[in-house]
């Protein structure tokens, strides 16, 4: 049976690891390699390294960082942050990047998600959507720039856009929940999940254990993705994946 | 000494460095001459992408014929994900009728046809089944329900049902992994899967080291 995925996020601003409050207060904490060997340890399915390096001098260092954790950890790494071409894109598989994630870039040319689709396959594009919910209380807008820019995009409606030009998977998180360790955002991952054939990775917002098994259950997600709680140690990867087996969820042990 | 097909299309790095996590020597080759001078004793053929661009390349560098020929002398061959899938008759994926793959097992290569609860691609972290206890490339491994990590929307479908090595559920039965002598091939990837993974690299990296090169 296929496990559900749980999938550490570390945002790694100039080579070092950070986690932004609310993407805005950063407090730095450590070094990614060895983020991600104890994350490989504690038996993470999956790793995702955002990117988010303002500049693009410090951007050169980011392609080491994925390199150096290629080589010592035997597990698919998710790549994202400041990727805008074809170029970029091949320049970090080739560093040792699985996947890579797109959000802006695909925001203004969506042309993006089929030419790397169709030059690296769909398995290897991730949209990262950044969703906040609409005053009317049951739509979701897209927003860039950590939750800055408000978009004209529906976070659904584009979704299944990008499915057809070719992403192989959805990485969505919540605006609105990202940092309230209040729990995911449940409808919404779910709205997007029920309208597209690829995987959805939910993110944002969890605080305890049972967010991680809600948003699989109610949300429909096929992953969960944590940064703050992981990296802090608030939760480790392995009590969530006990968490979630004993409630009848498949995971990996 | 095992040499790993470079066709331009896709990151080696993490097979290179999986097989020399578990002791073996490496080289990256690009032509059949480097493959030939190589002396390796062991060939794996990686791939991500798309398998146009994996079975063109391979035909375009002459390694096509170097597979073939490796695989019928019965010289210890690895293939992962699309290394797999290019040694069929044909596959599905690709414009207009598909893609002709290299034809040196008989079968084809097919979308996964789900219900709409089965997220396509099939990806994440599944068991696998191993329908040949004996095999030495399951060597240290559970018969069943050991976890790959699998990344796919098309699977092989091989016409000679003897050819299985694993097999997977995905809402239905597929090929996870074929093998026969010392040719093997694996949809999931090893150099993904973390110690099990390692482990198949080390079961395929001790095959090819008990063939004398000459």
């Amino acid at each position: 049976m296929l496990s559900r995925r749980v999938i550490p996020c570390l945002d790694v601003h100039a080579g070092r690891v950070v986690k932004g409050i609310k993407f805005l207060e950063l407090r730095d904490a450590g070094d990614p390699v060895e983020s991600a060997k104890a994350y490989d340890a504690q038996g993470a399915d999956e790793l995702v390294f955002l990117d988010i390096t303002a500049s693009s001098d410090g951007r050169g260092i980011m392609h080491d960082v994925v390199a150096r954790t290629a080589e010592q950890c035997f597990m698919p790494l998710t790549v994202g942050g400041g990727l805008r071409t074809v170029a970029d894109i091949e320049a970090m598989l080739k560093s040792g990047a699985d996947k890579v994630s797109i959000n802006t870039a695909a925001i203004k040319d969506p042309q993006l998600i089929r030419s790397a689709s169709d030059r690296f396959g769909a398995q290897c594009i991730v949209l990262a959507i950044d969703a906040k919910r609409e005053p009317d209380g049951h739509s979701w807008r897209v927003y860039t720039h950590g939750g800055r820019n408000r978009t004209e995009l529906d976070a659904v409606k584009w979704a299944e856009e990008a499915v057809r030009l070719g992403a192989g998977e959805i990485l969505l998180t919540s605006m609105d929940a990202d940092g309230t360790l209040a729990g995911f955002d449940c409808p919404l991952t779910r709205a997007v999940s029920d309208a597209v054939s690829v995987p959805v990775i939910a993110s944002g917002g969890a605080g305890k254990l049972d967010h991680f098994a809600e948003v699989i259950h109610t949300g429909h997600a096929s992953a969960v993705l944590a940064a703050s709680l992981f990296h802090f140690g608030t939760l480790t990867v392995s009590q969530v994946k006990n968490h979630l087996a004993s409630v009848g969820i498949p995971v990996r042990h | 000494m095992i040499a790993v097909i470079d066709n331009g299309i896709c990151n080696l790095r993490s097979v290179t460095k999986a097989l020399e996590a578990v002791g073996a020597q490496v080289r990256v080759v690009q032509t059949p001459v480097e493959l030939a001078s190589s002396g390796a004793q062991g060939l794996v053929l990686p791939g991500v992408g798309a398998l146009r661009d994996c079975v063109a390349s391979l035909r375009a560098t002459g390694l096509a014929e170097s597979v073939r020929d490796w695989i019928s002398a019965d010289r210890p061959f690895l293939g992962v994900c699309l290394g797999m899938q290019a040694l069929f008759d044909h596959s599905e994926e690709g414009a207009a009728g598909g893609t002709a793959g290299l034809g040196i097992f008989p079968g084809r290569v097919v979308r996964f046809q789900r219900a709409s609860e089965y997220k396509i691609p099939h990806m994440g972290w599944n068991t696998v089944r191993f329908t040949h206890p004996e095999s030495p490339l399951r060597d240290g491994l559970d018969l069943d329900g050991e976890s790959f990590y699998f990344v796919h929307s098309f699977h092989c479908v091989p016409a000679d049902p003897a050819l299985v090595l694993g097999e997977c559920d995905y809402g239905g039965v597929f090929t996870a992994a074929i093998g026969r002598g010392r040719c093997f091939a694996t949809q999931f990837h090893p150099e993904k899967s973390q110690s099990k993974g390692l482990r198949i690299y080390r079961n395929f990296a001790t095959i090819a080291a008990s063939v004398k090169v000459g």
